[in-house]
């Protein structure tokens, strides 16, 4: 049981690394639907009995983050007619570089947290953590609007495993609700992109600092 | 006595063997694009022809342009004859050899690199410069992937260091060794052993003033250090202490014929990289090789 939950969670951070070295924005879209589909079956792993509750959740969180989430994306990346993102301020090699970096050192610092017994032979906190700075460094590191929202939902991905920390007693709603709102949000930021890319003519979001009438 | 017939013996192999495989490569290529191909024995009649040819030296070379393929083609075969085989273990086996290997390897980049820059011109230098800047991040990852083994097996022997871990480890190391093996060999998708352009070349643009038994012991070598590499990557994977001796000798040698039709096949399906994506994919490989590490040494402690 345990030795799945590590090779998933050991999945969702080679993930991690492919997000980040990746230029083409359909590969970091992938990327991160196959990693919310991962981390959205751990709760089926790490419940011991069946609670028609606990699948309810992980099924939505797979057909979310690996539809709907999607599909929302890749429409607005249609829309606003992109393919790459171009010029990131902080480059792949350097962002793939400071990823793996931030990845040993979170498994090598995760031994000297003072973690319950039943997590400290797990990949969770390490997994958590390196997924909250992968997308950490897409949200500085890329300029167009589309890969800061995968980065967005990476660094959500990484909470949502944290989360899975505390299944046995914080109620599930609070994921659901989580989720929903995920959802909501992508489905507004589809709509803002195309805005956007109407207004500016561009996604480059380092143009929108200054005003427009 | 029996020292010198194993010696002999291994040799012979090693030598003999190591032309073979560009050949299967090749008839995998033209299997894939549907043509009929080389036959598989096409570089043992290019080395025996280039071997009677005499030799064109230019008048500004000095004799480095002919020891640098020699020194090359004597370190390439140290470093397999310091290779176990298997079962058979190594010819010479010591603390350290690991490190030896990986020496004796860079020893022949630059006997080669020398040669290039003996002539002068300026495509050699240019395919120089390529093959060593790639050489920086490639050496990274295979110092990386021997100091998983070592980490692995707790031994700088290579003897004791080849008998890898099993699951992700194994898987990664296997990627990033495979990775490795096309940048160290110059094949698709870092280099075209095919191009006829020498503005495309790193490899080829660096030995296109040799000629004759030069050319041949560059030829040759390379063809051993593809056989040196494929050895390598099959016995940091499959364990093959685990087989009786002539079960994991039949195992070894098709690890080494999967790993050629595995390049064959890279080579006709994948196309080559743009050079300025070529470092991302030797990050990739050194990443590859650092987890494998991490595994390693979280695996030992746990």
């Amino acid at each position: 049981m345990n030795s799945m939950v590590n090779l998933l969670i050991g999945l969702a951070m080679g993930l991690n690394l492919i997000a980040l070295a990746s230029s083409r924005l359909p590969a970091l879209i992938t990327a991160m639907a196959v990693q919310g589909m991962a981390l959205g079956a751990m709760p089926l792993l790490l419940e011991h009995h069946f609670d028609w509750m606990v699948s309810l959740v992980a099924v939505c969180t797979i057909a979310g983050k690996g539809f709907v989430i999607p599909y929302l994306l890749r429409r607005a990346m249609r829309a606003a007619n992109i393919e790459r993102d171009m010029e990131p301020t902080i480059g792949y090699v350097p962002s793939l570089l400071l990823g793996a970096g931030g990845t040993i050192a979170v498994v090598a610092m995760a031994r000297a947290l003072p973690l319950l017994p039943e997590h400290a032979g797990s990949l969770m906190v390490p997994g958590a953590l390196a997924s909250v700075l992968t997308g950490f460094v897409l949200l500085i590191g890329r300029t167009k609007a589309i890969s800061q929202v995968c980065g967005y939902l990476i660094l959500e991905n990484g909470i949502y495993l944290f989360g899975l920390l505390l299944i046995h007693v914080t109620p599930l709603f609070v994921e659901a609700g989580i989720l929903l709102d995920l959802t909501v949000g992508v489905f507004v930021i589809g709509i803002i992109v195309d805005r956007i890319q109407r207004a500016f003519d561009t996604l480059d979001t380092r143009k929108l600092t200054t005003l427009h009438e | 006595m029996i020292v010198i017939v194993e010696t002999i013996a291994r040799l012979a192999g090693w030598l003999l063997l190591a032309p073979l495989l560009p050949g299967i490569i090749n008839k995998v290529k033209a299997w894939v694009a549907g043509r009929r191909g080389p036959p598989v024995l096409q570089l043992y009649y290019d080395l025996g022809r280039l071997w009677q040819r005499g030799v064109v030296l230019s008048s500004l070379a000095s004799p480095g342009f002919i020891a640098g393929p020699a020194v090359a083609w004597v370190a390439i075969v140290g470093a397999a004859l310091l290779l176990p085989l298997g079962p058979a273990g190594a010819l010479l086996s010591f603390r350290g050899d690991a490190l030896l290997v990986i020496y004796l390897l860079a020893l022949a980049r630059f006997g080669t690199a020398w040669a290039a820059m003996e002539t002068g011109s300026a495509f050699e230098g240019m395919g120089t410069a390529r093959e060593v800047s790639y050489a920086v991040l490639a050496e990274a990852a295979i110092i990386t992937a021997m100091l998983t083994l070592s980490v692995h097996a707790q031994s700088i022997t290579l003897v004791e260091m080849l008998t890898p871990a099993s699951g992700v480890g194994a898987v990664l190391l296997g990627a990033g060794l495979f990775t490795v093996l096309l940048v160290e060999n110059c094949r698709v998708p870092f280099d075209d052993p095919n191009t006829h352009l020498e503005l495309t070349m790193i490899h080829e643009a660096m030995i296109l003033d040799h000629s004759g038994p030069p050319l041949a012991a560059i030829l040759h070598g390379a063809s051993v250090k593809l056989l040196l590499f494929a050895v390598l990557l099959t016995e940091s994977v499959v364990p093959l202490g685990h087989f009786s001796g002539p079960v994991a000798c039949a195992v070894l040698a098709l690890g080494v014929l999967t790993v050629t039709v595995g390049v064959g096949l890279v080579e006709s399906l994948l196309a080559r990289l743009a050079f300025r994506r070529v470092p991302l994919l030797l990050t990739t490989a050194i990443l590859l090789c650092l987890f494998a590490l991490l595994v390693a040494w979280k695996g030992g402690a746990a």
